[in-house]
């Protein structure tokens, strides 16, 4: 009884202002599930062959058993969702997510808004698995072989900056820069010596996978893909509160109680995870997990539960809406989606890189 | 009342007697690239005193502080808290059992005052102490003069601000051990003070408080404890009048002083030897 008096008398002595964030946080949850409902159902309409948003809602419903809209009136309109359209939307829904997920876990574990899989070259040493296993033409693990090379590389390749980058419990940003720079490097060399070796074929391959792209998702890769990522993301939602605390420093969050040891090693796996499954038939994506975080970060405060939830969400719309440009620019061609992505990435991560030295007050 | 509730009653700390030891580190050698920081050095701690670890610049204090709190692996000697070896402790309990204030208090993501402090909370989640959380928070943030700051983000505090910040999120964790690795760097004259002043109403609750201070004034007017460290060897541990003699800190420090005792607190006052003020007036 005391406890809730105590309570209530407390609620009116706190400011409005927290309630006013967490109606932000609701209000932008709710906004970007609805841009995804939204943009999903536009862009598996949109295209050379076009179906509205209603008849892509009978499409899917007709699918389940649900006559709730009209049928896509072209006669090979519901074909051509369900084979092309439909994957490739799915696709780019739970690569997006993994990617913005990826980055924000990366984020937090190393304690550093600037980090990114694809700037500190953890996207192109997984692409660098993925592209040995079409070279060598390994299949030891059958459909799910690509996966698993390029999460098994793309693991070496967190694992391998986060020991180069750390110092006494710290990543400075030059460190984790120049440290990208570096394993980039190495990777990229391991690419081209790939791409050497390859035969006309794998070549192609190859240099889809630096572009990334979208094109030709089929529904056998996202069954793949799918259940990698689900299992990523609830993980890395579950240790939201625990990375809140290791904000305070892996010193602080040990003394709260926090295992950071096992806590840096889940996240760094998980982190490979994601950043494997998108990869591993997508390509290099870069920027997504470095700009969706920060850009809510900066609009709902950097608590990793609702920031993990509204990451998830944006990068869904993100990698989407992207896809649809790609698709869409330039009649009758595919635009490589990872060079879209790095052309507003790039001058973002420059203009964070600049604003964070100005904070900082130099390049420490 | 559920079964359990009662079993989660049960894996909550017993409050300490007054004066049970609640450190007790022994013999504590740490070596650290092959150069000796802490050659057996003692530290006991009982609940219901007010400890200050004092000693020159790269004495052990801090060290000594990381070596009870498990950030600095032993190279010899035991650490117990609450009369149990620190080896047998689950972090969970351990951060329900005493908080931890280090010298560096940055935070890497603008987090608010209010959630910092909050996060000092985080050992009590699904116990029945989690009701206390609103109280515990807003006491802290009104203790350390900062409850105006609490929407404020952490990385746009001053230094001050940010330590008081600190400060507030382990007096928020509410533990019957607090461990204070130089609270009191970063602040000006009154926060100084209510920060040893906080510490002392602590102590006389019955928690056992260790703090690392520079301030020989400081630790003279607030501890019921000092101990003196100096190249890594514990060298007095005993009531001020003891420990802060002209010979022992002129040893240590390698600074003359003259110890006054102030005409009406009765504080040990210590004021090095100083030539006299510049007047102005050349000399002759």
């Amino acid at each position: 009884m005391t406890a809730t008096a105590t309570r209530t008398a407390l609620d009116g002595a706190v400011p409005t202002a927290p309630r006013s964030m967490a109606a932000r946080r609701v209000l932008l949850t709710v906004g970007l599930a609805t841009a995804l409902v939204v943009l999903v159902l536009v862009s598996a309409g949109t295209g050379q062959l076009y179906v509205s948003p209603l008849e892509v809602v009978g499409a899917i419903g007709h699918a389940v058993g649900l006559d709730i809209a009209p049928m896509p009136s072209h006669p090979n309109g519901y074909n051509a969702l369900w084979t092309i359209r439909f994957p490739r939307v799915a696709m780019a829904v739970v690569i997006g997510a993994a990617l913005a997920a990826s980055g924000l876990l990366m984020q937090a574990i190393f304690g550093n808004p600037l980090a990114e899989p694809g700037v500190v070259g953890v996207s192109s040493g997984a692409a660098l698995g993925a592209s040995a296993t079409i070279v060598f033409g390994w299949t030891f693990l059958g459909e799910w072989t690509i996966a698993a090379t390029a999460f098994a590389a793309g693991l070496s390749a967190t694992l391998l900056v986060y020991l180069m980058s750390r110092a006494n419990g710290k990543t400075e940003i030059v460190t984790l820069v120049l440290t990208g720079i570096a394993v980039n490097a190495f990777t990229g060399a391991g690419l081209a010596f790939l791409t050497f070796l390859g035969d006309q074929q794998a070549r192609e391959q190859i240099v889809f996978w630096q572009l990334g792209s979208l094109n030709g998702s089929r529904w056998q890769q996202f069954w793949i893909v799918l259940p990698l990522v689900a299992v990523g993301l609830i993980v890395a939602t579950s240790m939201s509160r625990r990375l809140d605390l290791l904000s305070l420093g892996e010193r602080s969050a040990r003394h709260l109680g926090v295992n950071v040891e096992l806590l840096r090693i889940v996240a760094i796996v998980v982190t490979a995870l994601l950043v494997g499954a998108a990869v591993a038939f997508a390509g290099i994506i870069a920027f997504v997990g470095l700009v969706i975080p920060h850009l809510l970060r900066m609009i709902i405060g950097p608590s990793h539960l609702p920031l993990m939830v509204t990451s998830i969400l944006g990068g869904a719309v993100l990698l989407l809406g992207a896809d649809l440009v790609a698709r869409t620019a330039v009649p009758m061609a595919d635009l490589p989606i990872g060079m879209l992505t790095s052309i507003v990435g790039g001058p973002f991560f420059f203009w964070l890189l600049r604003r964070t030295r100005r904070r900082a007050g130099g390049w420490g | 009342m559920s079964v359990a509730l009662t079993a989660r009653a049960a894996a909550l700390p017993r409050a300490l007697e007054r004066g049970e030891a609640a450190i007790e580190a022994e013999d504590i050698v740490v070596e650290i690239d092959g150069k000796t920081i802490l050659d057996h050095a003692s530290l006991t701690v009982r609940a219901g005193e007010l400890v200050a670890l004092i000693g020159p610049n790269g004495a052990g204090k801090s060290t000594l502080l990381a070596a009870v709190t498990g950030d600095q692996a032993l190279t010899g000697g035991t650490v117990s808290l609450a009369g149990v070896p620190s080896e047998e402790w689950s972090l969970r309990e351990l951060a329900r059992r005493r908080a931890v204030l280090l010298q560096d208090n940055g935070v890497s993501f603008p987090f608010t005052v209010e959630q910092v402090v909050e996060m000092g909370r985080a050992p009590w989640r699904r116990t029945p102490r989690e009701d206390d959380d609103e109280a515990a928070v807003l006491d802290a943030l009104l203790e350390t003069d900062i409850e105006h700051l609490r929407e404020r983000r952490v990385p746009s505090l001053s230094g001050g601000e940010r330590a008081r910040a600190g400060l507030a999120r382990v007096l928020a964790q509410r533990t019957g051990i607090l461990l204070l690795d130089e609270p009191t760097a970063a602040l000006d004259l009154r926060h100084q003070e209510d920060v040893l002043r906080l510490a002392r109403e602590r102590a006389q609750a019955g928690d056992a408080v260790a703090v690392v201070l520079h301030d020989l004034n400081l630790a003279g007017a607030y501890a019921d404890r000092i101990v003196l460290l100096s190249a890594g060897r514990v060298v007095a541990d005993g009531p001020s009048a003891e420990v802060l003699t002209p010979a022992l800190i002129e040893a240590v420090y390698g600074q003359a002083v003259e110890i006054l005792t102030h005409p009406t607190s009765g504080a040990t006052v210590v004021v090095p030897v100083r030539p006299a003020p510049y007047t102005g007036k050349a000399h002759s």
